[in-house]
């Protein structure tokens, strides 16, 4: 007799299977313990403090952004604290030669990837010479359109297989971002593929003021690699050690032909969406924030390395005179920059200019010459 | 010389290209080893390799992003929309992204992308299939969009696409796919993006057309001969930009127009060139100028849309009414 298989008729199990596989992976905890001893990646002391340092020096350039967003020297501005260990411990575990797909709260990771600082506030100005990115840094500008920094993530990577490169494709989005089409077009693609590609879902629970939940029934973003074929990797995101871990190994991997990977990092936002109105305490409350605030990325991280007697308060004083004043110098040099014309930006449609663009080239040239 | 069906030209200019340039490449639903759905890309995965020449999942914004990517990496893609009515599920892809590749990064990059993509009524499709939406390219700035309507164009104009470092929208009309043949030398050959070609010299009447409407403006051109006018027939070739001159000249010496398009009313291809007319030669108008065009509706289930669309005797008739203003 034929035993009967009824194993596929339990959809519910299945999924609950899938599910508790995701654990949350973590090295650091909290109170900045080891709790993953063997999963501790090889960092120096050197790249440890440097690691820090870039961590306490982007969170005074979001303190300062957002202060020069508010004096009305800065444009559009996307608050980074909280999620520093999610964007810059990641953008650590790369090479100069990987190629960075921001969405736009990821500045700090192409700055860090090599795009001036200056730059970086003349984007946030609304000025297109904040996107002239120069030759050599790999890097695209960030990505407005939410989810369309996947799909492109996919083509870079393609490119880079089919020049035998040695590198891939990162690009970043939100838990917000995981329920667009092109995030699931873009890990698909990138399974179908196997191109070296790295995806990470900053998830950190609010997109704009739409909670985590609402997004989706997916116990967690990570798991929806899965239905792509593509391994995935739920991470403490606001753990240092384990993001940059988990994004060193699928970074490996890709460069070893074993194709993409895709990563959520749980973390949290500490300020609005952007500085142009969002009011948080309109959908969270002070008691979350203080929550998250407790898991806060560089109060664990200072304590693990001041454990380890590689810093101190004077390290870090002079890691935030040195921030304070490399943010003002760029400030200046943005400042210097020339007035952004309508004729720059004619010039920059086509190669060569069509009779229309001529014709609105000479118009515009007379009106900005009065 | 060869004699080619369009469909002939096209996979000839891109196997000319894909020789030529090694950084090009082929890629959408079904373009390898079945060669398209319309084998416009018959033979090539065979000849360049799978490489060159690749299929893809079944997304057109995946198909998109794959094209952005690619030109961060020095490719140049061409891509192909399996019909054209699937648009939409790109549009981010095209005018969000590729359109402004140049403009956002102020020329640090840009998107030597050329898509490809049939459309057109007349060859009884399901729906989202034949549907004419040049306009939803022409209305976006930093693509060019090209529509050739004779095999031989086809070969220049799709090799300039490719080589041209800008986006170019290449449209298909499917009904001139393999309905006539042509004359297409076998050596490559451009055809200047932008400029419109005079397919009938005449005095009294410029027709001006371009994609399947410009073999039923000939068509027209033709009844009017027998009644003893003498009609010009402009097909644009390229709806994006336009080619001025040619159009003014001939105005400015047929002193009347007309202008068909296989498009809705609504869609303003002929809207733009009639308002380019009218600012630049109106002094040289003996009659206003007229449009040819199909009604403002969906593009109509297959059995209403030989009905629906324009033909030869909807230009006769517009024409006479300009030449007899």
């Amino acid at each position: 007799m034929v035993e009967k298989n009824t194993s596929q008729l339990d959809p519910k199990k299945t999924l609950q299977e899938i599910e508790e596989k995701f654990e949350m992976f973590q090295i650091l905890n909290e109170e900045g313990v080891i709790v993953n001893e063997q999963a501790i990646p090889n960092l120096s002391d050197d790249e440890l403090v440097e690691l820090m340092s870039r961590m306490v020096y982007t969170r005074i350039l979001d303190q300062r952004s957002i202060s020069l967003n508010r004096q009305g020297r800065l444009g559009f501005y996307a608050p980074t604290a909280g999620q520093e260990a999610s964007q810059l411990a990641s953008q650590f575990a790369l090479e100069k030669e990987d190629f960075i797909l921001p969405g736009y709260r990821d500045v700090p990771q192409i700055v860090w990837h090599g795009l001036p600082l200056w730059q970086a506030f003349l984007f946030s100005r609304g000025h297109f010479m904040g996107n002239q990115i120069p030759e050599g840094v790999n890097v695209f500008p960030p990505q407005i359109i939410i989810g369309a920094q996947f799909v492109q993530a996919t083509g870079v990577a393609l490119g880079m297989q089919k020049r035998g490169k040695k590198a891939i494709a990162i690009s970043y989005t939100g838990d917000g971002g995981s329920s667009q089409g092109d995030f699931y077009e873009g890990i698909n693609f990138a399974g179908a593929f196997q191109v070296p590609a790295v995806f990470i879902v900053q998830n950190n629970q609010f997109a704009i003021s739409t909670p985590r939940e609402l997004q989706t029934a997916a116990k967690t973003i990570a798991q929806k690699g899965i239905a792509a074929g593509i391994p995935s990797v739920l991470v403490d995101g606001m753990d240092p050690l384990a993001v940059y871990a988990v994004t060193k190994d699928a970074r490996d991997r890709a460069i070893n032909g074993e194709g993409p990977t895709l990563i959520e990092t749980v973390c949290y936002r500490y300020g609005p969406h952007t500085m142009a109105g969002d009011d948080p305490t309109r959908y969270r409350t002070s008691e979350t924030d203080s929550e998250w605030e407790k898991k806060d990325p560089l109060v664990r991280f200072r304590k693990y390395l001041e454990t380890k007697g590689i810093w101190n308060e004077e390290t870090e004083a002079a890691v935030i005179e040195k921030a304070k004043e490399e943010i003002k110098e760029a400030i200046k040099k943005a400042d210097a920059a020339p007035k952004q014309k309508v004729t720059d930006l004619i010039n920059n449609m086509y190669e060569v200019n069509p009779y229309n663009l001529d014709e609105q080239l000479a118009y515009y040239t007379e009106k900005e010459s009065k | 010389m060869a004699q080619l069906t369009m469909i002939q030209a096209i996979t000839d200019a891109l196997r000319t290209e894909l020789k030529n340039d090694e950084n090009v490449l082929v890629f959408g639903e079904d373009v390898g080893v079945n060669g398209g759905v319309f084998r416009a890309t018959e033979g090539l995965q065979k000849e360049f390799g799978e490489d060159r020449v690749f299929d893809t999942p079944l997304a057109e914004s995946g198909i998109g992003g794959l094209a952005v990517g690619l030109s961060l990496q020095g490719y140049r893609s061409v891509p192909e929309i399996q019909f054209f009515g699937f648009v939409f599920e790109v549009m981010d892809s095209i005018a969000g992204q590729l359109a402004r590749m140049r403009f956002r990064t102020g020329g640090a990059f840009n998107a030597p992308v050329t898509i490809r993509s049939p459309f057109g009524g007349g060859v009884h499709t399901p729906e989202m299939h034949a549907d004419s939406l040049e306009l939803l390219m022409t209305s976006t700035p930093g693509v060019k969009v090209v529509i050739p309507s004779t095999p031989y164009d086809a070969k220049g104009l799709l090799i300039s696409a490719i080589r041209d470092n800008d986006p170019v929208i290449f449209l298909e009309h499917m009904k001139l796919y393999r309905s006539f043949r042509g004359e297409v030398p076998e050596e490559e050959y451009t055809i200047p993006l932008g400029k419109a070609d005079v397919k009938r010299e005449g005095t009294d009447l410029t027709i001006i057309s371009y994609g399947a409407m410009v073999h039923e403006s000939l068509k027209a051109a033709e009844e009017l001969e027998k009644e003893g006018y003498s009609v010009e027939v402009i097909d644009l070739r390229t709806i994006q930009p336009l080619d001025i001159d040619t159009i003014i000249t001939s105005v400015e010496k047929t002193n009347r127009a007309i202008v068909v398009q296989e498009a809705q009313r609504q869609a303003g291809i002929a809207a733009n060139v009639i308002a380019e007319i009218s600012e630049r030669a109106i002094l040289s108008l003996e009659a206003p100028v007229l449009r040819v065009t199909a009604a403002d509706t969906v593009f109509p289930f297959s059995q209403a849309e030989t009905v629906w669309l324009p033909n030869s005797k909807d230009i006769v008739e517009k024409a006479k009414i300009v030449l007899t203003f």
